[in-house]
């Protein structure tokens, strides 16, 4: 071998694959030695998925279901809920009649608890979590992580942070009461309310350990895409998934520290009395020392991590969309390039429009302006790959299936969400649509249910690469469908409420002659909320009863896919590949090309065929 | 097998990579809670102060540390043991006088009346030369194990280690040029 020149090696290693000795020394493998290593700390990135992903899906239950909980109190606020005094203990209150409703302190707790919960549990761990280590090493062609020790703590540090925000839901004050922004000064003083106490120093311990996790996770992820990806898979031939996944990772290093100073000032300000925060405040009568503080740096700080979260939580369910809905129309992505150079543009822009979650706290309008105009331009990146999604489907021979079906709704979900963050985006017309329902609409649409479908999309489309089995399809359909139609029963009224200038987070509305009327919206919204909670309980079970029960896959390649991941045998064991790690002679589209449906990513170039 | 050595001729070493990345994240950190200063400055009600003195002393110390660290790492690639191994604990004794340096300072700011809990000018000071230390102390602690590991280890140049007093040396290089940074910043925002 020590003879061959550099041509002849080249032209074995595009045969042939790449071999890195990785399978040369078979003792003492430190993956798979015993159930503790194979299945709890586990350093297989794809064990680490699935871990990231059913603790995202504990999590989404306990979350979604904490939603029922305050719907209910919404919608039929003269109910009698003692019956919930079994779940909720003292937070059901009972009147002089016997009749239960739901404590004003634990209604905004739950509201609170939800948000923090959905957007770093589960659709920050849960999504990029599970698929950003799913498919990196898989999708570029690495036998794991850059660090699998890394990539370990990364899921531990999120469990950690998990258990701690799971133990705030049981102190005898209540998890924190504040928002999920937790906004100073009622996240500054523990005596502000019954949450801002121990409920909110677990709060506060629950998140840093989370940025931990998401900074570990992060720099792991940047690591292998930039290093490890196998010969021939230059940045221009990577799937889109791959892209998203790795931009997210970026913009996660970036943004994440700036939050964790931002607590750290809070954490100072709570307990050892510096006024970052704080200034001329009266609580209970009394006179505060503070002096000199700003709750609106806190904003600042806050939403510089904020604004770029939602894209965080968005740009891998786009990555994961551009996937499916490419190998179920079985058609190339429209416009890889342009929806790459979105991808980057999205993120370079959500660092400099922090502030139009701040219009209403006394920034100056000059500068709003800035904001505005930026806010709106993130408007055409968007547009771009939205249009290149419908042309991606144009003309398709499109399968129907669950996550085809998914990838599609969240199309329409982010149309139908993003159209309305036009309004919000103008400073003017945010004057009054600020804290309405008309932003819960907007972001529950555009990030909430849209992220969600991505990620339905992309469980339904890599389940048979993570336990080898498919999931039930028709029951993958009546969970889409009821979900699409449930989810905008859900939102869609909540637009006119936000019009009519109903405000978010009130407990209830008796007071108020204006909203009195919205009364039957409410309860519809709350019927709709629960039909769709029990589907996505029917998904669980799919899931679970799939996992041990479900159709089994019997080629190495069930959807007719070009990227490197089906290259790997069905049930891929440590290390990925059996033998060589695979070389990429072509892009991830290359579909209906040639007259031939699709062209893995392994296969080399034809005697004179061009390049995508 | 030849094969292999084009895989190893890699970009950059994924570690030092991840280092890198790691610091990134730091500095943005440190960008946050200078930015959140200048906010904060221009909105008013200031207090105006001298930064301590021990502060410039500790910047001189923190620059020949990371001088004589380098000067170190050079010495144990070419094979110089003895000297590598009395620069190396110099550059840890001086780190460790660093902290030390920082510390004297913040008594100096107590002293002039300016104490944590103040106005948050002060406070800021305390926050951000505080951050800055416990970066500082989780090199030391990394300094002061390769310090162990010099003396007790045997007088072999291998790969692993070169490559992880690389990861150290470039650690250090980047606290002592991030305290830089943070003290003229405070010098230039007064």
């Amino acid at each position: 071998m020590a003879t061959l020149t550099k041509i002849d090696e080249e032209k074995l290693i595009q045969e042939q694959g790449y071999n890195d000795h990785f399978h040369d020394h078979h003792h003492g493998d430190k993956y798979k030695s015993n159930f503790i290593t194979t299945y709890i700390f586990s350093m297989d990135h794809k064990i680490i998925a699935k871990q990231f992903l059913i603790t995202g899906m504990f999590w989404a239950i306990i979350g979604a279901g904490m939603s029922i909980i305050f719907r209910l109190q919404l919608g039929f606020p003269e109910e009698d809920y003692s019956w919930l005094r079994y779940l909720l203990g003292k937070w059901i209150v009972l009147d002089e009649a016997g009749v239960g409703s739901l404590s004003q302190e634990f209604y905004y707790a739950l509201v609170t608890m939800h948000g923090t919960i959905l957007v770093f549990f589960v659709l920050t761990a849960g999504l990029s979590g599970t698929f950003s280590n799913l498919l990196i090493p898989l999708q570029v062609g690495a036998r794991d992580m850059a660090s699998p020790l890394l990539n370990m703590m990364s899921y531990w540090f999120f469990f950690m942070a998990g258990l701690v925000m799971f133990i705030s839901l049981f102190v005898s004050t209540g998890p924190f009461s504040g928002g999920w922004t937790a906004y100073p000064p009622l996240s500054a003083l523990p005596q502000a309310s019954s949450g801002s106490g121990a409920g909110m120093t677990l709060w506060l311990v629950s998140l840093v350990l989370f940025v931990v996790s998401v900074l570990l996770g992060g720099i792991n992820y940047v690591t292998t895409v930039l290093n490890l990806r196998t010969k021939g898979m230059s940045m221009w031939r990577m799937p889109l998934t791959i892209w998203a996944f790795l931009i997210t990772a970026i913009i996660g290093i970036l943004s994440f520290p700036v939050l964790v100073s931002g607590f750290l000032l809070l954490i100072l300000d709570r307990s050892l009395g510096t006024s970052f925060y704080l200034s001329e405040i009266f609580i209970g009568g009394q006179a505060l020392d503070h002096v000199g503080g700003s709750p609106v740096l806190y904003q600042h700080l806050f939403w510089f991590l904020g604004h770029p979260e939602v894209y965080i939580i968005i740009l891998p369910a786009m990555g994961i969309v551009s996937e499916v809905l490419s190998v179920h129309a079985r058609k190339p992505i429209f416009g890889y390039k342009a929806m790459v150079l979105s991808i980057l543009a999205i993120a370079f822009l959500s660092f400099i429009v922090w502030a139009h979650h701040m219009f209403m706290s006394g920034v100056n309008p000059f500068i709003s302006n800035f904001f505005v105009l930026f806010t709106l331009i993130i408007a055409v990146p968007s547009a771009v790959k939205v249009f290149n999604w419908i042309a991606t489907l144009y003309g398709g021979n499109i399968r129907f299936n669950s996550p085809m079906l998914f990838a599609i709704g969240f199309v329409s979900m982010f149309i139908s969400g993003g159209l309305t963050g036009i309004f919000l985006g103008n400073s003017t017309i945010d004057i009054q649509m600020h804290d309405t329902y008309f932003v819960v609409a907007h972001f529950h649409i555009v990030m909430g249910i849209a992220a969600f479908f991505g990620m339905f999309a992309g469980i339904y489309h890599w389940f048979p690469k993570m336990y080898s089995r498919f999931m039930n399809d028709t029951l993958g359909k009546i969970h889409f469908w009821g979900t699409l139609i449930g989810a905008y029963a859900i939102f869609w009224p909540m637009h006119y409420l936000g019009i009519a200038g109903v405000p978010r987070r009130y407990y209830s509305f008796d007071t108020f002659d204006t909203f009195r009327h919205f009364g039957t919206m409410n309860q519809f919204i709350t019927v709709a909320a629960i039909v769709v909670f029990a589907l996505q309980l029917l998904f669980v079970v799919n899931f679970f009863y799939s996992i041990w029960k479900g159709k089994k896959v019997t080629t190495q390649n069930p959807w007719g896919a070009t990227t490197l991941e089906w290259t790997t045998p069905i049930t891929p064991g440590h290390g990925n590949w059996p033998g060589n790690i695979p070389a990429v002679q072509r892009w991830a589209y290359d579909y209906g090309k040639d007259g031939r449906e699709f062209i893995s990513q392994i296969e080399p170039l034809a005697e004179g065929e061009k390049e995508h | 097998m030849s094969q292999n050595n084009t895989l190893l001729k890699q970009r950059i070493n994924p570690q030092m990579f991840g280092l890198y990345l790691g610091l990134a994240s730091v500095l943005m950190m440190f960008a946050a809670l200078t930015s959140a200063y200048m906010v904060r400055q221009a909105a008013g009600n200031w207090l105006e102060f001298r930064l301590p003195v021990q502060f410039f002393y500790s910047t001189a110390v923190i620059i020949i540390s990371s001088v004589i660290l380098h000067m170190a790492v050079r010495n144990y690639s070419q094979g110089k043991f003895g000297i590598y191994r009395i620069l190396l604990l110099l550059s840890a004794a001086l780190g460790l006088g660093f902290v030390i340096l920082q510390y004297a300072g913040w008594l100096e700011m107590e002293l002039i009346g300016v104490y944590l809990t103040g106005n948050p000018s002060g406070s800021f000071v305390y926050i951000i030369s505080g951050l800055h230390a416990i970066h500082v102390l989780g090199g030391l602690t990394a300094l002061f194990i390769s310090v162990l590991v010099a003396f007790m280890a045997s007088s072999k140049v291998t790969i692993k280690r070169k490559h992880r007093l690389k990861l150290l040396l470039h650690y250090w290089h980047f606290v002592g040029a991030l305290w830089i940074y943070l003290l003229l910043f405070l010098i230039l925002q007064n």
